[in-house]
């Protein structure tokens, strides 16, 4: 396999030997009504100008911490409790906060991970980086409006000038990201902390600002921490690794190595788990759980005979057809004006019953809107929605009802979805309640069940979702589709927001679900390693229409339109070969 | 911006003449004739009565009473009192001391309470922020009067800092008093909503993101925790109005002072119509145009609004 390296070259200065930042034994913990919690503990590492160095670990493993107690920024009751954090042999920790105002922004420069949350939305956007730019140097008036316009030119923005009295909510998630690494690398900082800087955003706008950074960073021999949970990404883009769990720093060393040969338990799970191109069916061992696709690594070959033996079996008419779907939005733009927007042009695909569909394209594609439009969450504009035979479109009452209890959707983000006033036993019963089906004491005993099959136990129905993990959270929002029985789940971007091995556990669980249930999904995501894992059928949409339509198989071994042969190289790591398999 | 202003205003409209009905008709069906209420138990002619009736439009329907009167209102005749005096003449008495003493009102306790807020919320858990709670926590609990009455005990029998009743024409130092009492509920409120709001936004993202620029803590603060706060805080302000115009009925009693609420609350005593119905239709329009001006405020405050459909 060929290794298409586009990671930054680090200029270092020969002269230079002393690191740039250099963290010692450092620990943070986070003070609650019960004592200190630790955070981090004990992390020690080093940092070399000019270098890309990336903290890897799953959430909660301490790697935002540890980048945030670097600029003191850590959230809440969060406080180093012990180490240093050296830069440029300045101990950090030991700064008063006014010494660290003048450290942060022009010395370290910190780009955040939402791009939603991290742009204040009453303030233009002009105005945002004008005050980063303001408080670290002595530009005033015009110079410092030209020097504005500059810093969002570097950062991608072409048209910076005239979008200055915008204001966040009318740029693109892409567009903030860009102005928020403008605002990072306004003062041309020494550091950069990019703390997931696009884990929010899709992969090909992800590759874009990525790439974009890098030439940044580079020219200016900035050094940057790059704070992430995805290994793939890390590989690519920085030449050192540290991998963190439970606080601490379990492996370190060269990126490739890393990948190449994992020591530490925990850096073989996680290497085995990232759904990257890379791991390709061939390499995969072969298990006796049909269903199991994680836990030893890698797809699994009998999963492929299932799908095979499924494929055989399939019946020829699909259970869902959707023939010429079209949808058209009207915006209302200035006063009384509309525009138009055809959401989704011209759509047709069929879905067998047992198996696995996929759509992926980017944020904008249209691919929610047609789970929306399935799932009678929307109208058609015009075009036909067969479910079992049944035109679905105008659908009322009963019909509905009875509609609605066949196909059940489950959304992305797990902490949005379920409401939390209410216990995780109401939360699964309440369908069937809406529903009028069964005796309280049968719904109790439903709800049981249904923990029982998503893995979950049974004390789990008296919690509620705030005490939940993320992973936990879907299970039951997964649950809760499955309560009535229904023979479609349309799961809308549902493993998108979990970390790889909470993903990794809930594609498995849905799997083993499918069998057991004879279940057919419709899964609609960004992120093509998981439909790779998962899928047996891609729909590739762009702009509303659907630009490739194939086998799994043949769209990632053979993709045939420019389009999707994009969206598969900009998949991050997608070109390493991953060890410890 | 200008559709939604025109929207806002089409939207007075029916809110204007619903509510004017609707206090005509409950005062009109008020129990007991305010005619022989008027002359008590002295023995009047029914003929006298019937010329009453015919002079107030009491004789006529009540859907034919209220067009006339609103008819009237939008030529400026208000109609007048039993006692002969013009409504519109006690309005223009009345109006000006309650809307100074509101107004009063409503500036201590948008600055001290949105200050107090501002700085509990910034200080969550410390003693500031203790203290704050405590005092808004008494003021809610405690009736105006009692509030009213203590602190005209205090100040102004006791310390003498203050004339304990205000003179006819109500001169703005001698508000002063009067218009503490009537914030100081508001006030607890602005109190507890900045502070909750304040520490909301002080966990937000860009308040970290603004920290990381580098910008120092009174900027952060006023510039990315203040404005963002502000909103809910305007809401309850722009309702605050209307109440502290009714509100003022306590307040305005303790201290004797010749405002709305007093003439208000005679007018529904004697069953005067067209006084209680006059004062009240421009209560409700001061009402909605302060909640179309805090409407406005928000777009101003929060552009998301602004370009909203």
């Amino acid at each position: 396999m060929t290794q298409l390296v586009t990671q930054t070259v680090p200029v270092l200065d020969p002269n230079d030997t002393r690191p740039l930042l250099q963290i010692r034994d450092l620990e943070v913990g986070f003070k609650t009504q019960y004592g200190v919690v630790p955070a981090v503990r004990g992390v020690s590492l080093t940092l070399y100008a000019g270098q890309t160095l990336a903290i890897v670990g799953e959430s909660g493993s301490g790697k935002t911490t540890t980048a945030q107690a670097v600029i003191n920024l850590l959230a809440g009751t969060g406080q180093v409790t012990a180490g240093q954090i050296l830069f440029e042999g300045r101990d950090l920790t030991a700064l008063t906060p006014k010494e660290m105002e003048n450290v942060r922004g022009s010395q370290i420069g910190y780009v955040p991970q939402d791009p939603m949350s991290n742009l204040n939305p009453v303030w233009n956007i002009g105005f945002q980086v004008e005050e980063a730019i303001k408080a670290n140097s002595d530009l005033r008036g015009k110079d410092l409006r030209a020097r504005t316009i500059e810093v969002l030119k570097e950062a991608g923005l072409s048209d910076a000038q005239d979008r200055l009295k915008q204001f966040p909510h009318q740029f693109s998630g892409g567009m903030r990201q860009r102005v928020l690494i403008g605002i990072g690398l306004s003062s041309r900082p020494k550091l950069l902390i990019a703390d997931e800087p696009t884990s929010a955003l899709d992969v090909t706008v992800q590759r874009q600002i990525l790439d974009h950074l890098g030439t940044l960073t580079r020219d200016y021999g900035t050094s940057v921490l790059f704070i992430t949970h995805d290994l793939g990404l890390a590989a690519e883009r920085a030449e050192q690794l540290v991998v963190m769990y439970k606080g601490k720093i379990v492996e370190s060393g060269p990126s490739k190595e890393i990948l190449a040969n994992p020591q530490h338990p925990y850096t073989q799970r996680l290497v085995a788990a990232a759904p990257s191109l890379a791991s390709k069916r061939i390499q995969a061992k072969k298990h006796d759980e049909a269903a199991e696709i994680y836990s030893a690594g890698g797809t699994d070959t009998a999963l492929i005979d299932r799908a095979a033996i499924r494929e055989e079996q399939a019946p020829t008419r699909d259970l869902i057809t959707v023939e010429g779907v079209s949808k058209l939005y009207r915006i209302r733009t200035k006063g009384l004006k509309y525009t138009e927007l055809l959401a989704v042009n011209d759509v047709s695909f069929g879905i067998k019953k047992g198996t696995t569909s996929a759509i992926v394209g980017e944020s904008g594609s249209g691919k929610s809107t047609v789970a929306k439009l399935i799932l009678q969450l929307e109208t058609l504009t015009s075009g036909r929605i067969e479910f079992d035979g049944r035109d679905v479109a105008g659908l009322t009452g009963k019909e509905l009802l009875k509609f609605r209890r066949r196909v059940q959707p489950v959304f992305q983000d797990p902490y949005g979805s379920l409401d939390p006033q209410y216990n995780v036993g109401n939360t699964i019963a309440e369908p069937l309640l809406a529903h009028k089906i069964g005796t309280s004491r049968e719904r109790q005993a439903r709800v049981l069940e249904l923990l029982d099959q998503v893995s979950l136990p049974a004390a789990t129905q008296f919690r509620y979702p705030s005490e939940l993990s993320g992973g936990q959270r879907q299970r039951i929002a997964i649950a809760r589709a499955l309560a009535l029985k229904p023979d479609v789940l349309v799961l809308d971007e549902a493993v998108s927001a979990l970390d790889v091995l909470v993903q990794g556990q809930i594609l498995n669980l849905l799997t083993e679900l499918q069998t057991e249930l004879e279940l057919t999904y419709l899964f609609i995501t960004h992120d093509l390693a998981v439909v790779r894992l998962v899928a047996d059928n891609v729909c590739v949409m762009q702009k509303g229409r659907i630009v490739e339509a194939a086998s799994t198989d043949d769209v990632f071994d053979n993709p045939q339109q420019a389009y999707t042969q994009e969206l598969l190289a900009a998949i991050p790591g997608g070109d390493f070969e991953f060890g410890g398999k | 911006m200008l559709w939604y202003t025109g929207k806002r205003l089409l939207q007075m409209i029916p809110v204007f003449f619903g509510a004017t009905f609707l206090i005509y008709f409950m005062v009109f069906s008020l129990p007991g004739d305010p005619i022989a209420a008027l002359y008590g138990d002295r023995p009047v002619s029914p003929g006298v009565i019937a010329q009453i009736r015919a002079e107030y439009n009491l004789d006529k329907p009540l859907i034919e009473q209220y067009l006339l009167y609103i008819g009237g209102f939008f030529q400026g005749d208000l109609g007048t009192t039993f006692s002969g005096r013009a409504v519109s003449d006690v309005m223009a008495s009345a109006f000006p001391i309650t809307a100074r003493l509101a107004m009063l009102a409503l500036f201590f306790e948008a600055v001290a309470g949105i200050l107090v807020g501002l700085v509990a919320g910034l200080r969550k858990g410390k003693l500031f922020d203790a203290s704050a709670l405590v005092v808004s926590l008494l003021l809610i609990s405690v009736p105006t009067f009692v509030i009213g009455f203590v602190l005209q005990y205090v100040f102004g029998v006791q310390l003498g800092l203050f004339r304990t009743t205000v003179s006819g024409s109500a001169p703005l130092d001698e508000l002063i008093m009067p218009a503490l009492v009537l914030a100081s509920v508001s006030f607890a409120y602005i109190v507890r909503l900045t502070r909750a709001s304040v520490s909301d936004n002080l966990g937000a993202d860009f308040v970290r993101t603004a920290t990381a620029k580098g910008l120092s803590r009174p900027r952060v603060v006023t510039v990315h925790v203040l404005r963002n706060s502000l909103v809910p805080v305007v809401t309850f302000l722009g309702v605050d109005i209307g109440s502290l115009m009714v509100g003022a009925i306590v307040t305005e009693g303790i201290f004797n002072i010749n405002g709305v609420g007093g003439t208000v609350y005679d007018a529904i005593q004697l069953g005067e119509g067209p006084t209680v119905v006059s004062f009240i239709a421009v209560m409700v329009v001061i009402f909605v145009v302060a909640n179309l001006f805090v409407d406005l405020l928000y777009a101003a405050l929060d552009p998301r609004i602004r370009y909203a459909k």
